[in-house]
This record gives C-alpha cells, structure tokens and sequence, in this order.
C-alpha cells in the first residue's frame, strides 16, 4: 500500500504545476530554500563560536538550550501560517478499498517529512558535531541531539492540532498569537518561566537518558489525538469539504459617480474584498507605507537623496505594483464571458486605472506623517505620487498585456507565484528604478528641485496624454485578445 | 441570421470544425449534436470570437464576427461556467451583466422576478457566492443571464447538463416559448437527443468537425438520431 501512495506522491510532485512552472521561478524558489538552508547552517556551525566569544564563561550548549522556547513559539507561528496538514488530496482516496486509518496515518507520517522539519536539521546537527570537537561527551551530545528533533516533531504534530482546533472560529490566527504572544508575556516577566522550564527538562534529559521517555510520549500523544480529529473528520461533508462562507453585500453605490466605469469598479472593488488572493495582499500594504521607516530613520540613508524618490514611488506605488501587475490575469477566471459582453475594452481598463491612481492618493495621504524626516522627502513623495499615475499606472497597464498567466482568486498570496510570468520580474524594474535613475541623476548633476520638477513633469506628461495612451493600450489588448482567451483558459 | 462560409479550424495539423456552408435563419431553434470531440463547442466560441478561424468567416446579422464587435449588443451566451464570476452573488452577476446590456436594477428585478419558479429558492436571496452554488444551480444562473437584455441570438452550450429534471422540462418549455415570437435564434447544443429535438426545429449532427446530418425536426427524427449515433 505504502508503494502506491509514496507512487501518486512522485507524480504529484513531478507533474504538479509548480514543478512545471518557468525555469527562472524554480531557481528563485531554489535560491530561497537554499538561503535558509546556508543561513541555518551559519548559525549551526558558528553559535557555538559566537557565545564563547561574547561570553567566555558561559556553556554554549546551556544557552543554546535556553533559547529554545524562543524558538519553539516561533516556529510553531510559522508553521501555523504556512504548513497546512494536505488533507484535501486524500479525496479521491476516500472511495477506494484502503482502510480510512491507514490514509490517516500516511497523511500524518508524510508531514513529518516537511521541509519545515529539516530545516533546524541543519542548525542542529552543524552545531552537535562542532559541540563534539569541542569534547562534549558523545552520549550526551546525541541524546540533546535526539530530544531537540522529537521537540521539532512535536511541533509539527501540536501545530496541526491548533490548526484543527482554531479553524472553527472566524478571525482563526487570533488564538495562536494570543497563545503565543501570552507564553512570551509569562517568560519575558519571569512570570513563570517557561524557558528554564524547558532548557532544565532537556538538560535534565541528557544527564539522565532515560527521561527522553517523556518527550517521546508527549509525540506519541500528539500523533495519536491528531490521528484521532483526523479520522472523526475525514468525510466529504467535514474537513476534506471546502468551506463556504456567507456572502456578505457591501453597498458600493458611491462609485457610480465615476460614471460608465462604475461596474467594472464596483467588480473590481469585489474581487479584491472577496478573494484570498487580492485579499491577502491587503495587509502587505501597511509593510509599504511603512516602508520609508526602514531607511529614514538612519541617518546614512537620510543623506542618499536619491532613496527618497525610490521609497516614494515604492510606498505610494505599492497597491499600484501590486494589482497592476496582475491586470487582466484578476479576471482571467471569467476572461472569455467579459469577452463575449457588450462594452468597450478601455472601460474595463480605466476602471482599474482609476483605482489605482486612487490608492495612490490615498497612500500619499497615509504618507504626509513622513514629512517628520524632512520637508524634502514629502515633496519627493508627492512627485513619486504624480510620477506612479501619470507614468508607472499606464506602463503596468501596458505590461499587462503580455501577460499569460492564469490566477486562481482562492489561494492566498504570501509566497504564491502563480501568474507570475517574467513579464512580472521584469516589469518592477522600469518602474522602481528609472524614477530613482532619472532622480538621482538630475539630483547629483543639477540639483533637487530641478530633479523634483523633472519626475513631476515626466508624471504630469503622462497625465495630459492619458485618454491617447488609453486609447493605445486598449487596442493592443484587443490585438491579443484570443492568445488571452487561449492562455487563461489553461491550467498552469 | 448567422451565415458561416468556408468556416475550418484547424489545432498542429489536425481539422477539428470545417463547415462549409451553413445559415441559420433568423428566428430558428438550432440544435447541434454530436460525440465529445464533434466541434460543438468550438463552433459556439468561433460565434462569439472567442478563438480565431483558421479560414472563412462567420458573419451573425451581417455582422463578421471577428472584424466588428456590434454582435455582441443583440448576443446573450452561457458557454460553461468559466462564464459566471465565481465572487459575486447571483443578483450581483445579474445586475452586472445587466448593466453591460443597459439595463438598471429596477429591470433586472423584474427581468429574474420570471424565473423563480426554475430558481425553486435556491439562487436569489442566499447570500451565496456563485462559486459555492452547485453546479446545477450555477448553470441556472448562467442561462438566465445569458437571456438579460432581450438578445435576438441565444448561443447555450449543453444547457440542459448537470440539471434536475424538473428544471429540465421547464427549460425546454420556456426556450420553446422564446423561440415561438420568431425574433429569437437560439442555438444549443446537447448530448440528450431527447431534449434537442423536443426544442429544435432544426437538428444538425457534427462528427469530427464536418456536417454529417442536416435534419428538419419531424416525428421521424428522434428514431433517426438514436439509428445514426448507435453505430
């Protein structure tokens, strides 16, 4: 049995969509894992090196040890948001001849080889072998070895329980942080103090091997209460049935002051409210307004003008980056029945470039506090504004006509590359980096206000000529119309 | 009505429609039949140019199909449900199709307000999204809408599919009454030969893209279809 599913798992892999996706995408997600990958091997080898160094008293293993409640709750808040138990793939399964128990066990034994619990592996293991050259003894090492693993299995079973526990409730990523964020509060006030709990226990575990006993249950247990959740659930109308949530209406009337654009805004204003993918990005934007506090606050980035323009266009760009680069993949699910409608094409662009200059307004706004650095930044801000609706709104928009990427509205968007082309890659360059050029440039060459003048006159340019680059991109929209339809209408 | 000439498509080589000659007069009910793989449907998404011919022409009131975009004002469709906007609510999708037809809500209330007796309570007043309705309930949706605005060409493909049977009979009777003022050309297509011929008065037969049947409905028809496709 174990041949056949360990069989669909290889196809799966091999002949999933993102094993087909681009060349350039599979090296970036190569060069992501490989960077965790390098940087917990960094801190495997050199932790030991780094606290004798700081602290050439102390025993590294005892630190080391004693930060691993930090560790715990952090890892436990990562897992929680991005490892999901994959539950829904077992359906077709369901009416085969295999016992239920038995597909319960292979989905809870295939989580244990995540790549969320080989990662610390890497950490880990660097880190007990250098404790050995050091001449820490072997059975002691290899047992505090063996427990931090069976602690990073328990996390992986404990966050599963938590996921099943809190999916019921509606906002269900507040109970973890309240948990966590409470467990933190009670150490970091030496409340109770969970973190000396947890570095005695494991200490205490490797001078006296036989208490190892304890964890090992505590993972049997978890096994077994998730084996259990799993199998009272695994019927098509619990867990492996997709939930389906009220429809709420919001009242969006007020767009019908925008005129004959007003449904396509009002469609727009939908998808993005209604769809984990758009909806998900929505958080994203506090990361970019706030994107300036990175840099202004110092005083070496205070002095590089040319960032002002970069941070400008970035924070008051970011939704415009953001949707614009997906444009017209956001509708690519119903393409076909927008093209069999009765409407004008440059309708249906202008309603986005519509909301986009909006945001832009609106993030310039929620932007005026930045004038805190320095009068000039705020002014650079507002050319960056002007610069993003008179030039970057109609360049993304162009952009998108190359797209060819199918989106799937329901899957969330952090660490989602679906739809994202090389169009997408190359598309954030032009727009982030020739505003920075044509600024920095003139800023160094002739002088701030001049360079001011010039990304707002570049902006203002585009502003005057909007209805004629309109004009032109709707056509070439429609020149690619059919490619459109045929892209989208394929799965990736 | 609709007038094709020379009308193939062909995918790396291979002909997948090539209908010479076919008009369909205004006000006709046409039926399209045919095995998976016919062309049925790549005929309907040549109609709406949502693919390219290889060759010819489809022209629809005069209109070229794939030159002008004026077709679209006087063409409902529902071609599958890649049609609906999964994140809206019926009504939403109605008033927003409504909308591209020139039609305010006043209009589309009283448009829908006909069919609650296909809707049997399922589909207005839900507060469900489109995408978590059932199939069968979906594709309700997406024939209605197809009708919003008066259109005097009706494209459906497979609509009597995933549907309940008394929605089925209730279908049929109201495409019978829509092609009974004579100003409608509807055209489906279906794999329930029942079906077509109680609706159609004109039942084409599609193999492997060409014309094989051209038949006027009569009582005789039925028996025909059924000898023809149990080969």
């Amino acid at each position: 049995m174990i041949k056949h599913f360990l069989n669909l798992e290889w196809k799966q892999f091999f002949r999933s969509a993102t094993w087909q996706k681009s060349i350039a995408l599979k090296i970036l997600m190569g060069f992501f894992a490989l960077y965790f990958i390098v940087m917990f091997l960094i801190i495997g080898v050199g932790i030991y090196y780094g606290i004798k160094k700081m602290y050439p008293e102390a025993d590294p293993l005892l630190i080391v040890t004693g930060l691993l409640f930090y560790w715990i709750l952090g890892d436990l808040m990562m897992r929680f948001f991005l490892q999901k138990l994959p539950i829904m793939t077992v359906k077709p399964l369901l009416t085969l001849p295999i016992k239920r128990s038995q597909i319960v066990h292979y989905v809870l034994r295939k989580s244990a080889v995540s790549f969320f619990n080989f990662l610390p592996l890497f950490a880990i293991i660097p880190f007990s072998i250098v404790l050995l050259k050091e001449g820490y003894e072997t059975p002691i090492v290899l047992i505090w070895l063996l427990t931090v693993t069976v602690i990073v299995l328990i996390n992986n079973y404990l966050n599963f329980i938590i996921e099943a526990l809190s999916a019921k409730t509606a906002l269900s990523f507040l109970p973890i942080l309240a948990i966590a964020g409470s467990l933190f509060a009670l150490n970091h006030f030496e409340i109770i103090s969970f973190s000396s709990f947890i570095s005695d226990g494991i200490m205490s575990i490797t001078s006296n091997p036989i208490l190892i006993i304890i964890p090992i249950l505590i993972l049997v247990g978890l096994y077994l209460y998730n084996f259990s959740i799993l199998k009272s659930n695994l019927y098509v109308d619990s867990s492996v049935q997709t939930k389906i949530k009220e429809a709420k209406t919001t009242d969006l009337s007020w767009t019908n002051r925008f005129g004959d654009i007003a449904p396509f805004m009002q469609l727009d204003l939908k998808l993005i409210m209604r769809n984990k993918r758009s909806k998900s990005t929505l958080p994203l934007m506090a990361i970019g307004l706030l994107y300036g506090l990175f840099f202004y606050p110092q005083q070496q980035f205070l002095e590089m003008e040319f960032m002002y323009a970069f941070i400008g266009i970035f924070s008051t760009g970011f939704f415009l980056i953001n949707f614009g680069q997906f444009i017209p993949a956001w509708d690519s699910g119903y393409y076909k029945m927008l093209m069999s409608q009765n409407f004008k094409y440059e309708r249906y662009l202008k309603s986005k470039f519509t909301l986009m200059v909006i945001s832009v307004i609106i993030l310039f706004i929620l932007g005026i506090p930045y004038v805190y650095f320095g009068w000039k930044i705020l002014l650079a801000h507002f050319a960056a504004a002007i610069y993003n609706i008179g030039v970057n709104s109609h360049v993304i928009m162009y952009g998108g006509s190359f797209n060819r990427k199918k989106i799937n509205l329901d899957q969330k968007a952090a660490f989602n590359y679906q739809g994202t082309g090389a169009v997408q890659w190359l598309i954030g360059f032009p727009l982030l980096l020739i505003p920075m050029a044509i600024f920095g440039l003139i800023n160094w060459l002739v002088g701030f206000e001049v360079a001011i003048t010039a990304l707002m006159g570049l902006g203002l340019i585009g502003i005057v000529f909007h209805q004629k680059i309109m004009n032109f991109i709707s056509r070439r929209y429609l020149s690619v119309k059919h490619k459109m339809i045929e892209a989208f209408d394929q799965e990736n | 009505m609709i007038q094709t000439t020379e009308l193939t498509k062909t995918y790396a080589g291979t002909t997948v429609l090539n209908i010479n000659n076919l008009e369909i007069p205004k006000g006709q009910s046409f039926g399209l039949v045919g095995n998976n793989g016919a062309g049925k449907t790549t005929f309907f998404n040549l109609l709406l140019d949502l693919i390219q011919p290889t060759t010819g022409t489809i022209t629809s009131n005069n209109i070229q199909v794939d030159t002008s975009e004026d077709w679209k004002s006087f063409t409902g469709s529902f071609i599958d449900e890649s049609f609906l906007i999964g994140y809206l609510t019926p009504e939403e999708y109605f008033y927003f199709v409504g909308e591209l037809r020139g039609q305010n809500k006043a209009d589309i209330d009283a448009f829908v307000s006909q069919f609650e007796e296909i809707f049997n309570d399922e589909i207005i007043g839900k507060k469900k999204y489109l995408r978590d309705l059932s199939k069968g309930n979906q594709k309700k949706a997406g024939i209605v809408a197809a009708l919003i605005g008066n259109p005097e060409v009706i494209i459906l493909d497979e609509p009597f599919a995933n549907l309940d049977p008394t929605t089925q009979i209730r279908l049929k009777k109201m495409l019978r009454e829509l092609v009974d003022n004579k100003e409608v050309t509807v055209l489906i297509s279906s794999h329930d030969l029942g079906h077509v011929t109680e609706v159609c008065e004109r039942i084409v037969v599609l193999d492997k893209g060409n014309v094989v049947k051209d038949l006027k409905t009569s009582e005789a028809t039925l028996k025909e279809l059924e000898a023809h496709f149990a080969l």
